[in-house]
């Protein structure tokens, strides 16, 4: 359906987005997640035609929109801050766009009430828009931007504004209307939580590149390199050097490791990054032989409610491990990580 | 208890010597005038009572029609000026936005001489065209007219729509109208839908101010309108200086003041924030070069129609101040033209060896110690005020209302309040010279307060308490703490007082007698005689007022608080 081909962006002489291409199916929600300033916004203000890129274009169906204006692309947004309007009901703003197609009244009426239906805010039209709480607001933009039938909706950072609680609650109403209505949607967020909980399609972003696309699951089991990995907090970075290829063995400050799932190939002497991810780490009482096990010190160990998360320091390193149970603070243990759960990763 | 009550005896020792000076010199001479209006009512004959009221009708008629003449004009101006400064960057955007904020300042008196050394009979377009074609006498006769007054009120109020719509345009959240853009709406339809009505609060406020600015327009109206137009202001003026019908001058001042103070009310009614601050962004968004052609058009031609509405006037008088065109009255022969500072070294010397005349020099020297003298009692005055305004609860409510009423009150009705209320000796104006510095404190209280106020409203009681347990006294407090942060508005708001004293022409054309006259004063007496010389120390001495104004706007341009708008 929507296609996005090359686009590239610059602000103020730095570029913002470096030739971004991707597609969004029918029914797909495409989750853009990065960090703030990644330039995420800027490339739904462009795919909205609020902005204009430097090149690339977009396609709608097999059919070039890059030149089309804003008002006649169809296209749902949900701002950031929702920018709904003041001067305006609830009833007003939801009603807005199907105004604005010159639908008969009775029309108008209609699916303005199914759209707050939808968001479960009937009764609220005749409310103005001020008066309206965090939540409240966000579910009327929500239904203002779904009211005209938009062929693709937008969504940036919506529950950015709200409470810890309160985003939980929302995460799971959008993921049903999302469902709802079918319609391919792009959802940008710089919050893994929320990305993770609506995202059929995840694409991270970072320093105007995207570093990876797939699923969440694939996401998880493989991430691109180490900032994904990071940024996605799936466990402990550790620096190495490969030692030999086949079968892999990575030389870090911690000691030798050999790692058996591998994505591709690797040359020795590559500088690398392991991936130690708190779950799969095997505490044993016994001090360290042989690759993948080394000694650590015990700083803290907390109880989280199914297991244990230890804070363990290692040389420079300090790294958090899950354990079925407690081990002492202050003491030395022997961690150690199996071939196969371990993974290795393109430094960057 | 008893510190309770020592700090409640203390705030209300604030309000009094502010309350007091209001009660002796507004409030004393607003009763003697509505005494005075009310006395008419009743006596005359019936057919002299009726031309004298049908005047008072004819005179609000007029007065009406050409404030609200004048409003559109400045709102068509105006208007797309505010969308072009807070819209687009081009070259000479700041110098051009300072130069519209400039005539806003100028004293009316100053106004009138702008426009007549540009378009009056001795001024650069009727000379030129004199020149050019060879003729004796001056072919347009612009002056006297209606055009003329409303020429002059869209060149000083365009600044207020300026700033006030271009103001709440930069903050209109662009998020709001690009949210219309992707639901449907093309620019069209985001401007009726979104931008306006966002707008119409500040487009609505600013008008009533500019309406009210014109309603009570004084020197210009006197100086180019010319015998046949009057304001309520100018009919005032002419029926109390020279018919001496101080009754009927009253009862005018009573339309005028019951008028305005209905517009005011009006104007606080709708420039009320009325959806908080969700039409706001929280910056002012980015200014872009203009691109299409159709924004370049428009560009250009709103700099073009304020380039020549704002600084031509200016240039015209300050070029025509330095140049010698014409003969000298009773000389004749070959005219002396080009390059010449006489008008302002004559300034200085007194040729005429009349008694009755007064060298211009003194009327600058007049000028600045009243509006010295002015700025001070102001301040001190407005200081106070302020405080009081922001330290008590119950007294506020009762005696607010008592420092907003002089805001209604015209100069010129405040002229005439002075000479009802001060005719004996020692305290008429004649030997109580120090009156005319009081009238132009109280023009000026107003601008102080509302200068102090906000920025004493956003000082933490915390610093002072902070400032109190690590051991300062009130005194020590407010000199360490109030007054480092106050500084730049205190500044703001002298230079304020200071500026509106020198230009103030109301009041002074009342109490200013022929020996100590202001620059206004003796600007309008001036131009008003004939002779190039007379005519070109007018020039000379507007000049002077114009670069006094343009320091004092920068000044007041530069100190101000970033974001803090000015009306």
């Amino acid at each position: 359906m929507l296609e996005i081909r090359d686009i590239t962006k610059s602000y103020e002489g730095k570029l913002l987005l470096e030739g971004i291409s991707f597609t969004v199916r029918e029914g797909e929600t495409v989750c853009l997640l990065g960090e703030s300033g990644s330039g995420k916004s800027t490339l739904l203000r462009i795919i909205a035609g609020l902005e204009e890129a430097e090149s690339g274009s977009l396609w709608w169906d097999g059919e070039e929109i890059s030149s089309v204006p804003t008002h006649k692309r169809g296209f749902g947004l949900m701002f950031q801050d929702y920018a709904l309007f003041p001067h305006r009901s609830v009833q007003g703003n939801v009603a807005f766009g199907l105004r604005m197609q010159g639908l008969p009244v009775a029309e108008v009426q209609a699916r303005t009430r199914s759209a707050l239906e939808m968001v479960r805010m009937v009764g609220f039209e005749s409310r103005a828009v001020t008066e309206l709480s965090g939540g409240e607001q966000q579910r009327v933009a929500l239904a203002r931007a779904l009211a005209p039938d938009p062929r693709l909706l937008m969504l940036d950072e919506p529950l950015g504004a709200l409470d810890h609680a309160l985003r939980k609650q929302l995460i799971g109403e959008l993921r049903r209307i999302l469902h709802e209505s079918r319609k391919p949607a792009i959802y940008v967020t710089h919050d893994r939580e929320e990305a993770f909980g609506l995202a059929d399609t995840l694409m991270l972003l970072h320093e105007g590149k995207i570093v990876q696309t797939g699923s969440t699951a694939e996401l998880f089991g493989q991430p691109a390199n180490a900032w994904a990995a990071g940024f996605l907090g799936l466990g402990s970075l550790i620096s190495g050097v490969v030692l030999d290829a086949a079968p892999l063995r990575v030389g870090t400050a911690l000691g030798n490791f050999i790692v058996s799932a591998c994505a591709r190939e690797w040359q020795p002497g590559q500088e690398v990054q392991l991936l130690l991810r708190p779950q799969d780490a095997q505490v044993l009482h016994k001090p360290p032989e042989g690759a993948n096990q080394f000694t650590a010190q015990v700083l803290d160990c907390l109880f989280m409610g199914e297991t244990y998360q230890s804070e363990l320091r290692v040389g420079e390193y300090t790294l958090n491990i899950y354990t079925d149970s407690p081990i002492p603070v202050g003491t030395d243990v022997t961690v150690a990580f199996s071939p196969e759960k371990l993974s290795c990763l393109e430094a960057k | 208890m008893k510190t309770n009550r020592g700090t409640n005896l203390w705030k209300a020792l604030l309000w009094l010597l502010p309350a007091a000076f209001l009660l002796v010199f507004f409030y004393q001479p607003l009763t003697a005038i509505l005494r005075l209006a009310f006395s008419m009512l009743p006596t005359g004959t019936g057919a002299e009572q009726g031309f004298q009221l049908s005047l008072v009708a004819n005179t609000f008629g007029f007065t009406l029609w050409q404030a609200a003449l004048s409003t559109l004009l400045t709102l068509v101006v105006g208007l797309p000026a505010a969308y072009l400064f807070s819209h687009f960057e081009f070259a000479g955007r700041k110098f051009l936005r300072l130069v519209a904020l400039l005539p806003f300042i100028l004293p009316t008196v100053v106004t009138a001489v702008c426009f007549n050394s540009l378009l009056g009979p001795r001024g650069w377009l009727n000379l030129g065209l004199m020149a050019l074609f060879n003729l004796s006498e001056p072919p347009m006769r612009m002056l006297d007219s209606l055009p003329a007054i409303l020429l002059a009120h869209v060149f000083y109020n365009s600044s207020v729509i300026i700033r006030i719509v271009g103001g709440a345009w930069s903050r209109l959240d662009r998020k709001l109208t690009q949210a219309a853009q992707m639901l449907g709406a093309n620019a069209w339809r985001v401007f009726w839908e979104v931008t306006l009505p966002l707008l119409l609060p500040a487009i609505g406020g600013a008008s009533l101010l500019v309406f009210l600015f014109d309603f009570t327009s004084f020197g210009v109206v006197l100086m180019l309108g010319g015998p046949r137009f009057a304001t309520l202001e100018v009919e005032i003026y002419t029926q109390a200086l020279y018919l001496f019908n101080l009754p009927l001058a009253g009862l005018l001042s009573v339309v005028q003041l019951a008028f305005t103070l209905l517009v005011a009310w009006l104007y606080n009614r709708i420039s009320l924030p009325r959806y908080g601050k969700a039409a706001l962004s929280a910056e002012r968004a980015n200014l872009r070069r203009p691109k299409t052609r159709a924004e370049k058009a428009f560009t250009l031609t709103v700099v073009l129609v304020l380039v020549t509405l704002m600084l031509l006037p200016l240039l015209s008088l300050v070029s025509r101040s330095v140049v010698s065109l014409e003969a000298d009255r009773g000389a004749r022969g070959e005219v002396q033209t080009g390059f010449t500072l006489r008008y302002y070294r004559e300034l200085f010397r007194n040729t005429s060896g009349s008694i009755f005349y007064v060298p211009p020099a003194a009327a600058v020297r007049n000028s600045l110690m009243y509006a010295g003298a002015a700025m001070l009692i102001a301040n001190l005055l407005g200081m106070l005020a302020a405080y009081a305004l922001h330290y008590s609860g119950r007294l506020r409510r009762w005696l607010e209302p008592l420092f907003i009423l002089p805001l209604g009150a015209s100069a010129v009705t405040l002229g005439l309040g002075f000479v009802i209320v001060f005719r004996r000796a020692p305290w008429n104006a004649l030997s109580f010279p120090m009156l005319i510095p009081f009238a132009h404190a109280l023009v000026a209280l107003p601008l102080v307060v509302r200068t102090l106020l906000p920025t004493l409203r956003g000082i933490p009681d915390s610093l002072r308490q902070a400032a109190g347990t690590l051991g300062a006294g009130w005194a020590r407090v407010f000199r360490e703490v109030d007054l480092p942060v106050m500084l730049r508005s205190l500044l703001v708001s002298m230079v304020f007082a200071f500026t509106v004293s020198l230009g103030e022409f109301g009041a002074s054309s009342f109490l200013s007698t022929g020996q100590n006259p202001t620059i206004p004063v003796a600007i309008y007496r001036y131009i008003s005689q004939p002779g190039a010389l007379n005519y070109g120390q007018a020039l000379a001495m507007s000049t002077i007022l114009l670069l006094v104004c343009a320091a004092g706007s920068l000044i007041i341009e530069k100190a101000r608080l970033p974001g803090e708008e000015l009306f």
